[in-house]
Order: structure tokens, then sequence, then C-alpha cells
């Protein structure tokens, strides 16, 4: 290969962006060990996102949520033949240096750690590594992009079983790229200025009629129905955190969300998906939450 | 007769069959979206995609796996992309030994040959049989390690085939779909299809 080595161009922006598109369609699971990372892979998933605590666990202790250790990172990174992703710290930057050294497939700088950085999300551009972010609207996704994220999902409320915010998102998202359809250049100025978008990706945006990147569903998935929902609501793909290992047959369920996000158009199939597979996790109403410990309202 | 197929599909279980589509549909072919095998019987040819393998080994319904192998063996044509390429081979050295890929080319491939994402690269590949060089897209690519003598090489990155042929089938390390060089497709659209 040395002769080739020159020209080959590692961590390019096709590249990181290129990843996600192969996810499209596909489920991303957390799994806390690599027997869950096994299960989940067994079970259809595109990627897992290797995690010490699974966010209803992370709610449920309490205290600051960091970045998983390293070796329980390589454990499942060695488990599995997928991608495996993992989670950094909004704005720890050093964190995610530690992630890419480890040769995670994907950064997740997510709000279901503890903030480090209260005003900054990480310059995801130097990395070779890709990252994901979370949004709840098109401002936040495009703000993220603009910092070098390859990949939005929506944030949801992360944890509770309940997809009522990731629907909010996602509809967020949808309907204001809707809105930008047939609109003049100087009123995207002021549309890009309104919601805190960099003009030239919400010209992008417009011009495609979705982001520029892949978009997946996120936070509060938990059953085959809830991941045939988002798709149908536009979105590219499904992760789920604590809604598998979660339940009662995390093995079942497994297949049947990898199903239900393939099939996500046809209710025969989402039917047979859903038979039988045991109770989902208990979950939480969104209203029942403490403001201040709501996940999705950090990130800036 | 049009050597051009007239409607081509896109195995649609999971992975970047959106951009084959699009692909489709700049070469001016319809492109069909494939998960079941009632949807195979409409289409002239079909394309595997990139994604992951094991995913849609996983989704694919037996009637589905099976028309592939029938209808592929008979001469459809077929191009397999990365993960495309995985399916297409005979065997795969890491492979799950309860997951077996469609073999519809002599070929053994490793899955991630190239290491892991931040190892993933683009690269310009010479491809004499379409004219000059085009540009390559490796998402942790798979490679070739052993083909057989009916296996043609179309194309190598240093010493390694990366696109290679058998019969009708054409499979590809890397994806030209991420890129705006549509030969590939057209190439796999030129080619004469089964009788039917």
């Amino acid at each position: 290969m040395t002769d080739t080595a020159a020209t080959e161009r590692r961590g390019t922006w096709k590249v990181k962006a290129g990843l996600a598109e192969m996810l499209k369609g596909g489920v991303i699971m957390d799994v806390v060990t690599p027997d869950q990372a096994r299960i989940a892979e067994d079970a259809g998933a595109v990627a897992v996102m290797a995690l010490e605590r699974v966010p209803a666990d992370i709610r449920k202790e309490g205290g600051v949520a960091r970045m998983s250790d390293p070796g329980l990172v390589s454990g499942i990174i060695d488990a599995v033949t997928i991608p495996v992703m993992a989670k950094c710290r909004i704005g720890h930057f050093v964190e995610a240096q530690i992630l890419e050294s480890l040769g995670v497939d994907y950064i997740d700088e997510s709000e279901v750690l503890t903030p480090a950085d209260e005003e900054h999300h990480i310059n995801k551009h130097p990395f070779k590594v890709p990252f994901v972010c979370g949004c709840r609207d098109l401002g936040e996704a495009l703000r993220r992009i603009a910092e070098g994220a390859a990949m939005i999902r929506t944030k949801g409320e992360a944890g509770t079983g309940n997809v009522v915010e990731a629907v909010r998102h996602m509809r967020a998202v949808s309907g204001a790229i809707r809105r930008l359809h047939g609109i003049g250049p100087e009123e995207l100025v002021m549309e890009a200025k309104r919601i805190g978008a960099p003009a030239d990706l919400l010209e992008e945006t417009a011009r495609l009629g979705r982001l520029p990147v892949v978009n997946f569903a996120a936070g509060g998935i938990a059953t085959p129905a809830d991941a045939a929902l988002m798709m149908q609501l536009g979105c590219d793909g499904i992760f789920v955190g604590s809604g598998i290992f979660k339940a009662e047959n995390p093995s079942a369920r497994a297949k049947a969300i990898v199903a239900a996000t393939t099939y996500f158009d046809r209710p025969d199939i989402l039917a047979d998906a859903s038979r039988s597979l045991g109770e989902a996790m208990r979950g939480l109403e969104i209203g029942a939450i403490p403001k201040e410990e709501l996940l999705a309202g950090r990130g800036w | 007769m049009s050597p051009k197929r007239r409607r081509f599909g896109v195995l649609a279980l999971q992975g970047d069959f959106r951009e084959h589509l699009a692909a489709l549909r700049a070469c001016e072919v319809e492109g069909v979206p494939v998960r079941l095998a009632s949807e195979l019987e409409a289409v002239d040819g079909l394309i595997l995609p990139g994604g992951e393998s094991t995913t849609m080994i996983r989704l694919m319904e037996p009637a589905l796996d099976a028309a592939i192998r029938r209808r592929a063996h008979a001469g459809m044509p077929v191009l397999g992309t990365c993960a495309g390429m995985i399916l297409m081979a005979s065997l795969v050295e890491d492979g799950r030994p309860d997951q077996q890929p469609l073999d519809l080319m002599d070929i053994t491939v490793r899955r991630n040959a190239y290491g892991r994402q931040v190892d993933s690269f683009e690269a310009t590949v010479d491809v004499p049989l379409l004219g000059g060089p085009g540009p390559a897209v490796f998402i942790r690519a798979p490679r070739v390690t052993t083909h057989g003598d009916s296996v043609e090489v179309l194309a190598e990155l240093g010493s390694e085939p990366v696109a290679l042929r058998q019969g009708n089938r054409v499979a590809l390390a890397f994806h030209p779909e991420l890129t705006s060089d549509r030969r590939w497709h057209q190439y796999v659209l030129s080619l004469d299809g089964e009788k039917r």
C-alpha cells in the first residue's frame, strides 16, 4: 500500500458523513457490557453506544456523569464487528481526544452526560473521528454541523421511555425545513439570524429540503411502534438507549425494533414485530420530572 | 432492444440505498426499493448498497435470499458496494457462522480489513475499463483476500483488488454512490440481462 498511501485522504468530511449514511435505516443501541454488545449485534444493530450507565440509571443515580472507562469501551470494541460509538461530555474535547485514540468509530457529544462547558461545544473539525450531536430544533442542528458534527440526532428526553420529546424535536426540525420552501435569499438571511444558524448551512438545507447530514431519532424510544413513528416522521434511523436493556426481554425487543425500523411503513409487519415482547421499560411522564433534571436543555 | 435496464432494484433493508436510487435517477433509470421477495420480481437488476452486512443478512427474509441467488445465477446484473460486496462473497473470513453471505461471486472477503473508522479514506482509483481514474470512498471497507479464476479484477488500489466482476455481477470495496462518478452504475446498467 506504500505507493498509494500519499493519495489516501483520511478523516475527510465525506468519510465522516459517509459512515452516517451507511447507518441509515438502522438501530444504534446503548450497551454497558460486552455481552450486551453481542446481544445487540445478534439482533441486527448497525452500531452500539458503549456506556457505563444507560440514561435511565444516570437519571436515577444522579452525580456527575462522565465519559466511560476506556477499559469498558475497549472491551466492547473487541466484542463486536459493527461500529462502536461512545459519549463524551459537551465541550470536553479531551474526553473526545481519548475516545478517538481508543479507536471508537463515532463520538456522541451528549447532553446525557454532565456538560463540561456551559458556553461552547467541541470544535469537531480537527478530529479524524466523526461526531454526532443532539438537537431540539433546526438552529441547534445547524450550529452543531457548523462546529463539525457529521450526524445529528434529536435530543428527545433520554432515559424516560417516553417518545413525546423526540417527536417534538423531530417535528420542530422538519417543520422549520418545510417553511424554508420558496423563501427568498434576503428572507433566508433573516431566518438564519432568527434561529441562530449559519446562513450558508441554512441555504444548503433549503436547497436539499433536508438537513445536510443524516438525522436520527433519539431519546425515549421504547417500542417497535415508537421506532416506526419516528421513521414515518422522516428521521433516517433510530437510537435506543435504556429502552432495550431496561425491558423484560432485551433480545426479542431489540430484534423487533430493528424490524420495525426497516418495515416502518408496513403496519402488518409492525403488528407481528410487536407481539409478545414482554413488558417495555416502565417510563416516566415528562411533566413529573423536576425541570432542573431535564437533559434536553443542556447544550446551546 | 435497448441494452439499458428499465427498472433496477436497490436492496432497501438498511444502508445508503437512497444514494443508489439517486444515482439510478441520474442515469435516467427507474430505481425500485426492494425489501421483500415480491418486490424483486418487478426489477431487471439489483444493487446491494453500503451499510452493515450483519444487519442486512439478519433482516433478509429467506424467500428474498433465495430469489436473489436464483436470479443472479441466471444472469441478473448485480452491483454490490462495500457491505454489498460482503453479501456477494462466497465466504466472509471473520463472518458469523449463523450469517451466510449470498454466495454470488467466487471471492473471499475480510470485513473492516482497512481498520476502524479513523482509517477510512478517500482515494483515486484507476479503472482502465471505464476510461480512467475515478474517486473512491472507502468506509470501514472490506478486503478481498482470495478470488477464483473466473473472477476478473477491474481495479486495484496498490496491489489489492477493489473492483471485481464475475459474469454480470460486479463487486466494489468502495462507494461510487457517495461521489458524482456515475460510470459504475452506467456500466452495470449496460450489462446484458438474464433470459426471462
